[in-house]
């Protein structure tokens, strides 16, 4: 076997299996029950979904130009997941989207309660 | 354990003391250096004009953009880096598949908690990368982080009962441990070593409401 034949199937496989992470992250937003659980699929199997399809196409295409750009689109990916998934996150969590019902604890109603102690305290 | 353990980590320093003139200096080339290198890497060549160019406009970009200063006081520790990249991407491999598991199974509703874990070392650079670090890891997801006492609030799904909740917990010590490891100053690696997991402030016990 070449070494190109070798190198189209590793193409292969990553760009399969990204896209079946893909598929499972899609799954995952239809059947998760809430927003916060939702949130767990966009940002994990959908991260690695898409650097394995990215992987898969810097295989197959092998020139210099594409590679580097295909690294940007990577990196940014990897920095930008987790700060969409805290916004989305923190801007849905007070809300009756959240099923408080599945959760064993809830830590942060706490401290909210208590930060709104202290502002209530600062005005009094 | 003694009682300052029980408390959340106080600031280990003012959490942003002005910045010396070496480290803003530090801080303008290190944003230079990542903003051309993203340049070149969109054109694909690495040539005199590529690089010419990215530092006229990376120079333009930070003069009508400047960047919220950041204290960095500590330095890259190679191994303990290639360390926090190897388990980060095998953390990478098994949330995905963790998550994808979870979606596929049949007639499984997850359960999940909000648990908040005060950092040990509360700087800004450490807060934001453990955060980062921390979405993209089984079971987690952040929330919310209060820079005044360093506390990070964390979504944890897939957990069954409170033990599993604690031994989460420690999970995030880990990684702030093994993000500390890589890029901590000599300060905040004694700081992680000695604290080793404090234990849950008190008053942020929540019963689900």
């Amino acid at each position: 076997m070449t070494l190109d034949a070798v190198l189209d199937i590793v193409a292969a496989v990553c760009l399969i299996s990204g896209a079946l992470l893909s598929l499972a992250a899609g799954v995952a937003l239809v059947r998760f029950p809430d927003l916060l659980t939702r949130m767990h699929a966009a940002a994990k199997p959908q991260v690695l979904g898409l650097l394995l399809v990215l992987v898969g196409c810097g295989v197959r295409l092998r020139t210099g130009v594409d590679i580097t750009t295909l690294v940007l689109v990577g990196v940014f990916q990897l920095a930008t997941a987790p700060v969409a998934a805290h916004m989305i996150g923190r801007a849905g969590y007070p809300h009756e989207e959240i099923r408080t019902d599945l959760l064993l604890t809830d830590e942060l109603a706490a401290h909210l309660d208590r930060l709104a102690g202290e502002r209530d305290e600062a005005r009094a | 354990m003694n009682p300052d353990q029980m408390t959340p980590a106080p600031p280990t320093e003012p959490p942003n003391p002005p910045l010396t003139r070496s480290a803003r200096q530090r801080n303008q080339i290190t944003a230079m250096v990542g903003l051309v290198t993203v340049w070149v890497l969109l054109w694909g060549t690495l040539s005199w004009a590529n690089v010419i160019f990215g530092l006229v406009v990376a120079a333009i970009l930070l003069a009508v953009f400047p960047l919220p200063p950041v204290t960095f006081a500590g330095r890259i520790h190679p191994i303990g880096m290639l360390r926090f990249w190897r388990r980060f991407l095998s953390d990478l491999v098994v949330a995905s598949v963790q998550v994808a598991w979870l979606a596929l199974r049949p007639r499984h509703v997850p359960r999940s908690a909000i648990i908040a874990v005060p950092m040990r070392v509360n700087t800004d650079l450490n807060l934001t990368l453990t955060a980062e670090a921390l979405t993209l890891v089984p079971g987690s997801l952040i929330l919310e982080a209060d820079r005044a006492t360093g506390t990070l609030f964390v979504h944890v799904i897939g957990v069954n009962s409170r033990d599993e909740v604690e031994q989460f917990r420690r999970g995030v010590y880990d990684l702030e441990a093994r993000i500390v490891e890589a890029i901590g100053s000599p300060d905040e690696l004694r700081r992680v070593r000695t604290i080793g997991y404090p234990n849950p402030p008190a008053d942020l016990e929540g019963e689900p409401t």
